[in-house]
């Protein structure tokens, strides 16, 4: 990226969920982020990538402010999030917005489309007179492909994909700078799926946004992700270029992730190598000491357990959090 | 095709809803045969789940009746047998996997004890007995340290581990065929991959026939030995999986899998299918999918296409498959 400056800092940040559970008598602590360090720079689409319980939705729930991080910081344009107040404050709430993944929880089902499009106009007053607020609905849904007529229905009189594009014309509405998406499109049909990623990389040519864009599905990711950083257990495995990090992983975690999506050639013939990882994510109240990979890894020994892996550059261009990353690997020996 | 183990002929389910009548299966038709395994695609509301609930006879009337057609396993039509006789089919010659295995289990019983009851009550064996053959299966579907899985609940299983659980009780009874709903669409894709492993290999040990769920085509090729599409509750085209995948004859069959995003490829725009799914209580004239194809002539709007033959065992319904290119 060009621009030196990140809009948003991600410095060092860990989350931990207290774990008090009286009926089954488990205590401890949840790491659901740990020590994540990311930048999102003007105008980027920044992937973030990996399976349940890797801390992808929480660390977009920290950068929403949504919750605040148990240690290091979050800063926008340089300032530290967690000092925000009053205006600053609300100043970033418009700026960043969020899209969820659920197209039906994240709308009221008794708010008619309008409404839904001007709460964030009662909100923040200061942006628009009230005069101005039905044309504003009407640019808005014509911006995102529906028609403005229907403005006045509820939300269970739209399909799934319209749904979501309700959600994203609200988040636009204040013109902000930075979308959070959460898995934006992975409740979505296939047909309506393409639709939807087209229609996010419509509205960042237009409006030069930048996105975290959230999602499990690494084919959807490289259609849009100008970056991609992959996470497991709470922690960044491999972080680089979109192509880079998809089509020639250097951890041995994204190679097992790439290689396990279904695909066939043109022809229907399975393409590919499978990794078949054995187990399961070992559970992130007790994470694996060392490498937090290491318990599901083919590559992994005595040192993986001993030390943790540094995320630094490893000769693969990018930083990656594996000890035993060469430029070489790419075609995992037989599993 | 030896003699099928199932066969759906003509199959009709309405539901009745208070906004009006919406045919959620339309007259869909196929035989599933030995060993078999036919995926069954289709995005929500095609029809795909309510199909393989219909066989079952699961569906809640009000509001979905089986308004025609019949289920034919061997000889027997199952839409013919009384509930005692459709309870004992259940399980034990056509059993079911769902989507979601933490909603089928239930949360306050072990995962032991869950099994152990299935086989008893439907084999008539004693409890230890039962405890035996439930280790078997949890071994069989590759559940690492069975014994203590036995004693778990639910909520203590991963959603992989869950899935493996739902599908040794799926297979307890030997049924004859397997309906498979999404069974791995809720999982995480390294687990996915596992579970797919798992049910191609127990179909190719066994002679278990699968009808396999899925929205997902890669999935679909890679598994089955033919695809059915669904499409507004008719199926529009079903032909061997690779060349179905290869050579879509289907405008709607062809147009999905452009829209697939690959991995390989950034694509500046995704060939997305315009327009939404149709709604079914006010569904089109004609071919259901004529608004959103590139292909649609005047007799689109008019009438449904027959299935027609276009290759060896792979028929489409679509007036101008001649020209549908992949």
């Amino acid at each position: 990226m060009s621009d030196p400056q990140p809009l948003i800092r991600v410095d060092n940040v860990t989350k931990h969920f207290p774990l008090n559970d009286k009926v089954f008598g488990s205590s401890g602590v949840i790491h659901a982020v740990d020590g994540v360090s990311v930048d999102l720079y003007p105008g980027e689409v920044l992937g973030v990538v990996g399976e349940s319980g890797c801390g992808k939705s929480t660390l977009a729930n920290l950068i929403m402010k949504l919750e605040e991080p148990t240690s290091g910081t979050i800063e926008y344009r340089g300032r530290n999030i967690a000092t925000f107040k009053d205006d600053e404050l609300k100043t970033y709430r418009r700026e960043v917005q969020m899209v969820f993944q659920d197209t039906f929880g994240s709308l009221d089902p008794r708010m008619t489309i309008t409404d839904v499009l001007t709460e964030p106009f009662t909100i923040h007053r200061e942006v628009l007179p009230k005069d101005a607020w039905p044309d504003k609905v009407r640019a808005l849904l014509k911006l995102v492909g529906l028609d403005p007529d229907h403005a006045n229905r509820y939300p269970h009189q739209f399909s799934g994909g319209q749904r979501q594009r309700i959600n994203i014309a609200r988040a636009l509405a204040l013109d902000p700078k930075v979308l959070v998406c959460d898995e934006p499109v992975s409740a979505l049909d296939v047909s309506v799926q393409a639709q939807v990623v087209n229609l996010l990389k419509d509205l960042q040519d237009e409006f030069g946004l930048s996105y975290i864009f959230v999602a499990h599905d690494l084919s959807v990711v490289r259609q849009i992700a100008d970056r991609v950083a992959v996470m497991y257990l709470g922690q960044v495995q491999e972080i680089g270029d979109e192509a880079d990090v998809l089509l020639h992983p250097s951890h041995p975690y994204t190679q097992a992730l790439v290689s396990a999506l279904p695909t066939a050639d043109d022809q229907g013939n399975t393409t590919g190598k499978r990794i078949v990882l054995s187990g399961d994510l070992p559970s992130p109240a007790n994470p694996p000491s060392g490498c937090r990979f290491r318990t599901r890894c083919w590559m992994a020994q005595q040192k993986c357990a001993d030390e943790e892996p540094e995320l630094i550059e490893r000769g693969t261009g990018r930083p990656t959090k594996c000890h035993f990353v060469t430029p070489t690997v790419g075609t995992p020996a037989a599993v | 095709m030896s003699d099928p183990v199932l066969s759906i002929d003509d199959l009709h389910v309405e539901f009745r809803t208070e906004d009006g009548v919406v045919k959620a299966v339309d007259g869909v038709s196929y035989e599933l045969g030995k060993g078999e395994i036919i995926a069954v695609l289709g995005e929500s509301g095609s029809g795909k789940t309510v199909h393989a609930r219909a066989v079952l006879r699961i569906l809640d009337t009000p509001p979905a009746h089986i308004t025609g057609g019949r289920a034919m396993l061997g000889d027997v039509n199952l839409f013919d047998l009384d509930e005692a006789d459709m309870r004992e089919v259940r399980g034990a010659r056509i059993a079911m996997l769902f989507q979601d295995p933490h909603t089928a289990l239930d949360p306050v019983y072990t995962v032991g004890d869950q099994i152990v009851e299935l086989l008893r009550l439907r084999r008539g064996i004693s409890t230890k007995e039962a405890r035996d053959q439930a280790l078997e299966l949890l071994e069989r579907v590759g559940i690492p340290s069975p014994e203590g899985r036995l004693n778990a609940y639910p909520h203590q299983l991963s959603g992989g581990i869950a899935q493996r659980v739902m599908v040794a009780m799926a297979v307890a009874l030997d049924p004859d065929v397997l309906l498979a709903d999404e069974p791995t669409s809720s999982l995480d894709v390294t687990v996915q991959a596992q579970v797919l492993e798992l049910l191609g290999s127990l179909v190719s040990e066994t002679e278990m026939s699968m009808v396999l769920i899925t929205h997902n085509l890669a999935v679909a090729v890679g598994l089955a030995d033919r695809i059915a599409v669904m499409y507004a509750g008719q199926l529009v085209e079903l032909g061997p999986a690779k060349e179905v995948y290869a050579n879509p004859k289907h405008p709607y069959t062809a147009a999905l899998l452009r829209s697939i995003p690959d991995i390989e490829r950034r694509d500046e725009r995704l060939p997305a299918i315009k327009g939404a799914p149709p709604n079914l209580l006010h569904p089109p004239s004609g071919c259901p999918f004529h608004p959103r194809c590139p292909y649609a002539t005047e007799i689109c709007l008019t009438a449904m296409p027959p299935l027609d033959e276009v290759g060896p065992e792979h028929v489409t319904a679509c007036y101008h498959w001649d020209e549908v290119q992949r």
